[in-house]
C-alpha cells in the first residue's frame, strides 16, 4: 500500500468526477481521479445536449474555450407513425445571446476537456485503471480504493462511476438496478458536410438543432428518439426503458435502423456516413431511484446516484452530475476544514443538493415517471390520432367536407378514446410534466 | 441511407478486447431455465444469441458496456458482469 494519503479520490472522469476534481484542486486539496478508459471520455456517450448554467459556475463562458458542437436554437418535437410526423417547432433568437442556454457535444473530446481542466489546476488523473473495490478501516469506514493490486487511500471517496455505479452497490448504498429504472440509449453518429445539416435543418454558422421523437420510432414501447446535429455529424439515437424491450420482443438494435430510414428521417441523414455505433444506459426513475447518497467517507454524484431528468421532451443528466460533482467537492473541502469525514459531516452534501435545483427538478419531474409508464398511448395512439387529424384536415379530394369537431370525435371514435380518456391522460400529463 | 447490420455497425468502432479476461459470462445452466431471454432484445450488440441445439451463446468482444443485459437478466447468478480491465475495451471517438 502506498503511504501518500489523498484528500480525495473521485472515480470516474465523467461531468461529474472532473467538476468534482476541478473545484477540489482549485481549493488547493490533494486529488486523485481515476478513469477506467485509456481517455476521460472514451467510454462515455451522451444524447447530446448539455444545458450550460451548472458548468458555466466553475468556468464562465466555457464555450470559448470548450470542444463544444453547436449552440441549440431549435427545439422540436414530433410524434411519429409508419406514414406521417407531426412537429412542433421552436426556433428563438434568443438562444443566439450569452450566456448561451444549451450546446450540443459529443464525449470523447468534451470529456477529455474537461478533465484537462481539471489537471491543470492541479488534480492528479489517472486513465486506463478499473477500481475494483472500496477500501475500508476495521470500522468499516470507507478509507481508499482497490484497482488490481493497488491500493489507494483517501480521506474520502467520490463515487461518480457513472449508472452502473458498482462502487455505489459494494457500498452498500444501492441494490442492483431494477431494469424499470433504466433505459437502454442506443446511438450512431453520422458524418455528413457541415453545410449539408446547416441547409438541412435551417441553421447559420453555429447554431444547431435539437429533436425529440416519440411514437412508431420505438414501436409504441415506452421511450422515445433525439436527433442532434453536430458540427459536421448529427447524433440519432433512441432511449428506451430497458425493461420494456424484452417484454416486447422487438430488438432495439433494429429498432435504430428502423428509425433512421424512416421515411421522413432518412432525407435529414441520407448521403451520410455512419463513424461510430454506441450504446448506455439512462437512469430514468427520477426521485424514486435514488439511493442514499452519502455514508462514511463516501459520496456518490450523477449517474451513479440516479441524478438524471427523463420528462420525455427533455433529457437531462450532465447538468445535474455537474452540480452534483461540484457540491460533493463543496462537502469534501468543508470536511478537510472540520477534519471529519464521518456521515454525520458529509450529510452536508445532500443539504446542498436539497437547496439546488438539483433535488428541486427532480421533486418537480416526480410523477413524471409513473405517467409514462402508465398512460401508454402517447406511445401508440396519439402520434397515429394527430397524424389522423391533420390528414384530414390538409387533405382535399372532392369528397364532401367535415367540419373540424364531428371529424375529430370520429377520430377519437375510431382510435377507441373517449374524451373522458383525453381529459383524463392531459390532466395527469400537465401535473407529472 | 441502408440499414446496417450489426456486424457493419460494431466495425465502426475501436475495440481493444482482452484476450485474457471475459468481462461478461453466463451461465448456461441457468440461461436454460429462462423462458423469457430478453437479453435477446435488449443488448444493443446483439451478443446474446441462440444456437440450433437452443442455447445461449455470448461473445463479449463486440460489447458497448453499457449494463442492459444485467438489468434484464431476472435470474439470479445467470450473468457475472464487470467493466473490462482498464485500458480493454470498447473506445469510443465520438460518444
Ligand atoms: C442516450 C443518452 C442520451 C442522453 N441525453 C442527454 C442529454 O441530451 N442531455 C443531458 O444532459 N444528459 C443526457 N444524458 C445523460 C447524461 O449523459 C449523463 O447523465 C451523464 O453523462 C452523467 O455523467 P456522470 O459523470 O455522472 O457519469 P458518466 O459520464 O457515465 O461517467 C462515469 C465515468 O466513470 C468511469 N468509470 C466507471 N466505473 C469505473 C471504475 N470502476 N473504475 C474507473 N472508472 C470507472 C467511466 O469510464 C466514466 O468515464 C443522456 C444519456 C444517454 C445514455
Ligand atoms: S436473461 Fe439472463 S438467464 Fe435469461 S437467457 Fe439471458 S442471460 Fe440467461
Ligand atoms: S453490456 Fe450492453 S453491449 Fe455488453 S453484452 Fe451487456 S447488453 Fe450487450
Amino acid at each position: 500500500m502506498s503511504e501518500e494519503r489523498f484528500d480525495c479520490i473521485i472515480v470516474g472522469a465523467g461531468p461529474a468526477g472532473s467538476a468534482a476534481a476541478l473545484t477540489l484542486a482549485r481549493a488547493g486539496l490533494e486529488v486523485l481521479v481515476i478513469e477506467r478508459g485509456l481517455q476521460a471520455g472514451s467510454k462515455n456517450m451522451t444524447g447530446g445536449r448539455l444545458y450550460a448554467h451548472a458548468l458555466q459556475k466553475i468556468i464562465p463562458n466555457f464555450w470559448e474555450e470548450a470542444p463544444v458542437e453547436r449552440r441549440v436554437v431549435k427545439e422540436t418535437i414530433t410524434m411519429i407513425t409508419p406514414s406521417g410526423s407531426v412537429s412542433l417547432d421552436y426556433k428563438s433568437q434568443r438562444y443566439n445571446q450569452e450566456p448561451y442556454h444549451s450546446f450540443t457535444v459529443l464525449r470523447a473530446q468534451f470529456d477529455q476537456w474537461l478533465a484537462t481542466k481539471a489537471e491543470e489546476a492541479g488534480a492528479v488523473i489517472a486513465t486506463g485503471v478499473r477500481v475494483d473495490d472500496l477500501l475500508r478501516d476495521d470500522q468499516g469506514k470507507i478509507i481508499g480504493v482497490i484497482a488490481g493490486e493497488d491500493q489507494m487511500l483517501a480521506n474520502v471517496v467520490i463515487a461518480a462511476d457513472g449508472v452502473n455505479s458498482l462502487l455505489a452497490q459494494k457500498a452498500g448504498l444501492r441494490g442492483e438496478l431494477k431494469d424499470i429504472h433504466v433505459a437502454t440509449g442506443v446511438k450512431e453518429v453520422i458524418e455528413l458536410p457541415r453545410q449539408v445539416i446547416e441547409d438541412r435543418f435551417q441553421l447559420t454558422g453555429e447554431e444547431g438543432a435539437a429533436q425529440l421523437f416519440v411514437g412508431r420510432c420505438t414501436q409504441g414501447i415506452q421511450g422515445g428518439g433525439f436527433l442532434y446535429t453536430n458540427k459536421n455529424t448529427i447524433s440519432i439515437g433512441l432511449v428506451i426503458t430497458s425493461g420494456a424491450i424484452g417484454k416486447s420482443k422487438i430488438k432495439i438494435a433494429d429498432l435504430i435502423e428502423e428509425f433512421k430510414t424512416h421515411p421522413n428521417i432518412a432525407p435529414l441523414v441520407t448521403g451520410g456516413k455512419v463513424v461510430e455505433y454506441s450504446a448506455h444506459l439512462v437512469p430514468e426513475g427520477g426521485l424514486n431511484m435514488l439511493p442514499a447518497l452519502y455514508t462514511d467517507g463516501l459520496l456518490i454524484a450523477g449517474d451513479a446516484a440516479g441524478l438524471v431528468l427523463n420528462t420525455g421532451y427533455m433529457v437531462r443528466g450532465m447538468d445535474l452530475a455537474i452540480y452534483s460533482g461540484i457540491a460533493a467537492a463543496q462537502t469534501v473541502i468543508k470536511a478537510k476544514e472540520k477534519e471529519d469525514y464521518s456521515k454525520t459531516s458529509l450529510s452536508h452534501y445532500q443539504e446542498l443538493l436539497k437547496n439546488s435545483f438539483v433535488m428541486k427538478d427532480l421533486e418537480t419531474y416526480k410523477n413524471a415517471p409513473a405517467f409514462m409508464e402508465q398512460t401508454t398511448r402517447i406511445f401508440t395512439t396519439y402520434p397515429q390520432l394527430a397524424d389522423n387529424i391533420l390528414y384530414k384536415l390538409f387533405t382535399v379530394y372532392g369528397t364532401p367536407a367535415q367540419h373540424l369537431l364531428p371529424m375529430v370525435m370520429g377520430e377519437l371514435k375510431k382510435n377507441n378514446i373517449s374524451i373522458f380518456d383525453l381529459v383524463k391522460d392531459g390532466i395527469k400529463g400537465v401535473r407529472a410534466l | 441511407m441502408k440499414k446496417l447490420s450489426i456486424e457493419e455497425r460494431l466495425g465502426f468502432n475501436k475495440f481493444n478486447v482482452d484476450d485474457d479476461e471475459a468481462h461478461i459470462t453466463i451461465n448456461k445452466e441457468i440461461c436454460r431455465t429462462c423462458t423469457e431471454k430478453p437479453c435477446l432484445y435488449a443488448c444493443p450488440a446483439l451478443l446474446y444469441n441462440l444456437n440450433e441445439a437452443g442455447e445461449m451463446t455470448f461473445d463479449y468482444a463486440g460489447c458497448l458496456e453499457c449494463g442492459t443485459c444485467r438489468v434484464v437478466c431476472q435470474k439470479q447468478g445467470a450473468i457475472q458482469w464487470n467493466y473490462p480491465r482498464g485500458i480493454f475495451g470498447v473506445q469510443f471517438r465520438y460518444g
